[in-house]
């Protein structure tokens, strides 16, 4: 079962991981993910909101492109991806993706790979919020490096 | 009728608007000559993509935009 969401609204994880567990009887494993606004200490300190835009024709066709391929990649039985655009404060889920398999290395695999590919290679732009203005957050050297291990 | 040019991310803060209007037809040397300076500045970045049709252009200088297209500019994505 492949389930791949946009929401504008905050979501509850449990709420979504529960039922696509529970679609998946016989499963060997089921491997979570969730990604949450960032606060609190060092650079992250001052961060009072953050906001995801996207661009519709393309978001979400490039975010079920991207689940298909990581079924028939890591032999899936099931992948559940789903990603918040909009506003949001600190401590809100931004981001989640659940994978079952029938053992539990391609899950965990599979996680990562959507993963990597959401934070350097779907259509979406993230700013934050602090004190004084808006900031837009720039990719880092780092979400390139993660995303370049996928392509050996 | 015309071209609608949409800009994404930091595009938008840069255009001072989310989107302009282009006479039809649009090419990529129309394309800079509309978006403004800083724009088109970026666009001729490597990382700057352009989307048709809700397509990314593998070649965005040979944008061929017509009557009632959208164009979007897509800046380096930052997601997850």
């Amino acid at each position: 079962m492949k389930d791949v969401r946009l929401l504008t609204e905050e979501f509850i994880p449990g709420t979504l991981v529960g039922p696509f567990t529970q679609a998946h009887p016989g499963l060997g494993g089921v491997c979570t993910f969730v990604g949450e606004v960032r606060g609190g200490e060092g650079q992250d300190m001052g961060v009072e909101a953050l906001e995801l835009s996207h661009y519709e024709p393309l978001t979400l066709p490039t975010m079920e492109t991207l689940a298909d391929t990581a079924i028939e990649r890591f032999d899936l039985m099931g992948l559940l991806m789903v990603h918040r655009v909009g506003k949001m404060r600190v401590g809100e889920p931004i981001v989640l993706v659940s994978a079952t398999a029938r053992h539990r290395r391609g899950a965990i695999d599979a996680v990562d790979f959507c993963m990597d590919h959401l934070k350097a290679a779907a259509w979406f732009w993230k700013r934050e919020k602090r004190a004084d203005a808006w900031h837009w957050i720039e990719p880092r050297a780092d979400d390139y490096a993660d995303l370049a291990r996928w392509d050996k | 009728m015309a071209v609608r040019i949409i800009f994404l991310g930091p595009l938008a803060d840069m255009a001072g608007k989310q989107s302009v209007e282009a006479d039809a037809p649009l090419d990529w040397a129309g394309l800079l000559d509309v978006v403004g300076k800083e724009v088109a500045a970026q666009l001729g970045e490597e990382r700057v993509n352009v989307a048709f049709g809700g397509r990314v252009l593998a070649d965005k200088t040979q944008l061929r935009a017509k009557d009632g297209d959208e164009v979007a500019l897509l800046p380096p994505v930052s997601g997850g």
